[in-house]
């Protein structure tokens, strides 16, 4: 063990809270780090770590899924999209299985890939799956502006993008978990910066620290919590100082709202909440995709004994899902927090599934 | 005798039930493993195949006979290390020496694509000789096909080899011990990550180069040093982490490896990172596991540093005890192995379950 990690757990223990606190990690990456790690191992029994709704794949409700395959059913055309949306099941089919069907389904590492591919296709149809919060909403919002500006005909998005301050409320009022503070993400506020936070300390009084995604980060944002709890404040305070500013990156989000207005949004687990959506201004309908290629009704069903919602909320953790490693599996998964890089069943499962039984 | 054909039939499908080959049935991962062990063994098992070795090893006549073959479908074919054609001869001379063996001769078959430039088949082929020549191979019998345009993708490679194993030597997994050293002979995840950045699709450049190498003299230089050697394995497609978990499967034993010792060039963990891809699960060319007796660990360990292929080397990990069934439950969880972490914490490794690159070889 380095002496970094060394000096923060000591100081983890000397700051160890009295009774059980939960802190809830927004990010599917820092819940990653916590399982990839083995964090847990580190930090006192006090302490409860819960993840929460910020797998931008996990809150992405079903109905979106069904859409976005009704539509590949139905239409001759090229969808792009990052590589986690395609294994997350639908009602019937994923995306997955559309592509070996021989959908013309690809994966992109940047949104700006699918446009270029439209540009030098003009005969082809190409929807940009657009899936993200603040940290990926600034690159779509890039991309549409540049089809408009260039007038390519031939491209859409199917926008299914979130804004996270506003789940962050909706968590905070929920009176069935009971959060004491908030890890909050580090790449969403490098686009927001850490004013947004602000009403979760002002009017509901939990602390919050914005953390980097190395273990010793998240130590260090714990430690940071533990020390306001013990000093009873709530302030936003950041730890991911390299990266996140209190301003943020205000060129990037006034960009965002030239080209999207904010709209309600259904996230899985969730529900529906208000303003916590992007949907595109009129002046960039047409690049649209769920209006350019309208599809029948669609039946959606949340796949039947999935916790993914209550795991998206924090109320249940994935091995308290009686599906979770039996018919759900990463290889065979029910619900999306089991196939998402950042989902926290995919973490518990991968990582934190066996160490209890192991001997070192 | 049909009754009992059909009853088979009915066996393998409900064993087997997907209704469409997706990728990941050969990614080296979990659904590999269920297309092989509920598919491929259910028609064609018998005690050798069951085994599922790199090299089958076959007794004739008091002499032990190592045989394999591997297919090449790799995309592109000319990238930073080496081409489609190295690939192919490296790939079945590891595969044969993972037995001890002393490769004797090989056979190589194409499928072209109608259209494929013949100076870019002119470019393989050579690549193909000197990879043969250096290791003093011969090429014995082939086969040549054209396909129309569209139907594959310029060039598709077999291989196959034989080799003779010496009758003193014996590696198998069911020979790894408690107490057993691991080590591997250098930095991982070098090929997959060199595919990667030479494919058109990922803007970004690297300097890293595949680490597509044969290792027959590294798998001669450590059997001369020590008699102690059990097991050796190619770390190819799947990564260090889904061969380990294969060897603990097949050994029947825990494995335990560390994080800090496990050598990686900062690049290819930094593109890694970047991209969300986990090395310990991407592809290697010229990587060889090795599970020695503890007592001649160190001395493997020199033999491996003084071959041009294994400078690198460390010992990476240990064999712990037999697993029980009760700690690793599922039916898909034939093997258990943990990570020490930098930070000192204990994580499991499992096999990949979904092709983080398809087409890697």
């Amino acid at each position: 063990m380095n002496s970094s990690i060394k000096e923060l757990t000591l100081s983890l223990t000397s700051n160890k809270p009295v009774h059980r606190i939960n802190i809830m990690e927004v990010c599917g990456t820092h819940t990653m780090t916590i399982s990839r790690y083995g964090l847990r191992q580190l930090i006192p029994e006090t302490i409860n770590l819960i993840s929460g709704p910020g797998c931008p794949v996990c809150v992405t409700p079903a109905v979106d899924i069904d859409w976005i395959l009704e539509i590949t059913k139905q239409y001759e055309i090229s969808l792009f999209t990052f590589g986690d949306m395609l294994r997350v099941p639908g009602t019937e089919s994923s995306l997955y299985l559309n592509r070996a069907e021989g959908r013309d389904i690809n994966i992109c590492y940047s949104p700006a890939d699918a446009l270029d591919f439209a540009r030098k296709n003009p005969d082809r149809k190409v929807i940009f799956l657009a899936i993200g919060f603040e940290t990926t909403i600034p690159l779509t919002s890039i991309i549409v502006k540049r089809a408009y500006l260039e007038k390519i005909s031939n491209f859409y998005i199917f926008n299914t993008h979130k804004l996270i301050p506003e789940a962050l409320e909706l968590l905070a009022n929920d009176k069935e978990i009971k959060i004491n503070a908030f890890l909050c993400p580090g790449h969403v506020s490098a686009i927001i910066g850490s004013e947004p936070y602000g009403f979760l300390a002002s009017k509901y009084g939990i602390p919050c620290v914005i953390s980097g995604f190395e273990p010793e980060d998240i130590l260090q944002s714990i430690v940071m919590i533990l020390k306001q709890i013990k000093k009873e404040t709530s302030e936003i305070e950041i730890q991911y100082k390299r990266v996140v500013k209190k301003k943020g990156n205000p060129a990037a989000v006034k960009f965002i709202y030239e080209i999207f207005d904010k709209s309600d949004s259904i996230w899985r687990g969730l529900g529906n909440i208000s303003g916590s959506g992007l949907k595109l201004k009129e002046k960039f309908l047409r690049f649209d995709a769920r209006t350019q290629f309208p599809v029948k009704k669609i039946k959606s069903a949340e796949p039947a004994g999935c916790e993914c919602g209550n795991v998206l909320k924090g109320i249940k953790k994935p091995f308290e899902c009686r599906l979770f490693s039996k018919t759900c599996r990463p290889e065979s998964p029910v619900g999306p927090c089991m196939v998402s890089s950042e989902g926290s069943c995919a973490a518990y499962y991968k990582y934190e599934r066996k160490y209890k039984n192991i001997k070192v | 005798m049909r009754a009992e054909k059909n009853s088979q039939n009915k066996k393998i499908d409900k064993r087997f039930d997907d209704k469409i080959i997706q990728l990941s049935h050969g990614d080296g991962g979990i659904k590999t493993g269920e297309l092989i062990s509920n598919l491929l063994l259910g028609y064609f098992g018998n005690e050798i195949l069951n085994k599922l070795e790199d090299s089958a090893v076959i007794n004739f006549s008091g002499k032990k006979i190592a045989y394999t073959t591997d297919s090449f479908v790799v995309d592109p074919i000319f990238f930073p290390g080496g081409d489609i054609g190295k690939l192919s001869i490296c790939g079945t001379i590891n595969d044969l020496v993972t037995t001890g063996c002393i490769p004797i001769a090989l056979s190589l078959s194409f499928i072209l694509e109608e259209g494929f430039p013949v100076s870019d088949f002119k470019k393989i082929l050579s690549s193909i000789k000197n990879t043969v020549n250096d290791n003093d191979l011969r090429i014995v019998t082939g086969d040549t096909k054209v396909v129309g345009k569209g139907s594959a993708d310029k060039i598709f490679i077999n291989t196959s080899g034989i080799g003779i194993i010496n009758n003193s030597i014996d590696l198998f997994p069911r020979r790894i011990e408690a107490g057993d050293k691991i080590l591997i002979n250098g930095g991982i995840a070098e090929h997959g990550i060199a595919i990667l950045s030479s494919r058109k699709e990922f803007n970004f450049k690297s300097s890293i180069k595949s680490d597509c190498a044969p290792l027959s003299s590294l798998v001669r230089d450590i059997l001369l040093v020590s008699k102690k050697i059990h097991a050796l394995r190619d770390v190819t497609r799947g990564g260090l982490a889904s061969i380990l978990f294969e060897m603990s499967g097949a050994s029947g034993y825990s494995i335990k490896i560390y994080e800090n010792e496990i050598p990686i060039k900062k690049e290819v963990w930094g593109i890694c990172q970047f991209l969300g891809l986990d090395p310990l699960y991407i592809a290697n060319e010229g990587k060889m596991i090795v599970f020695s007796d503890k007592n001649d660990a160190d001395r493997v360990l020199d033999a491996m540093k003084k071959n041009k292929y294994g400078k690198d080397s460390r010992i990476i990990g240990e064999v712990t005890e037999k697993y029980e069934k009760s700690m690793i439950g599922k039916k898909n969880d034939k093997g258990n192995i943990f990570l020490i972490t930098r930070l000192g914490t204990i994580r499991t490794l499992d096999l990949q379950y979904c092709e983080q690159l398809p087409r890697i070889c």
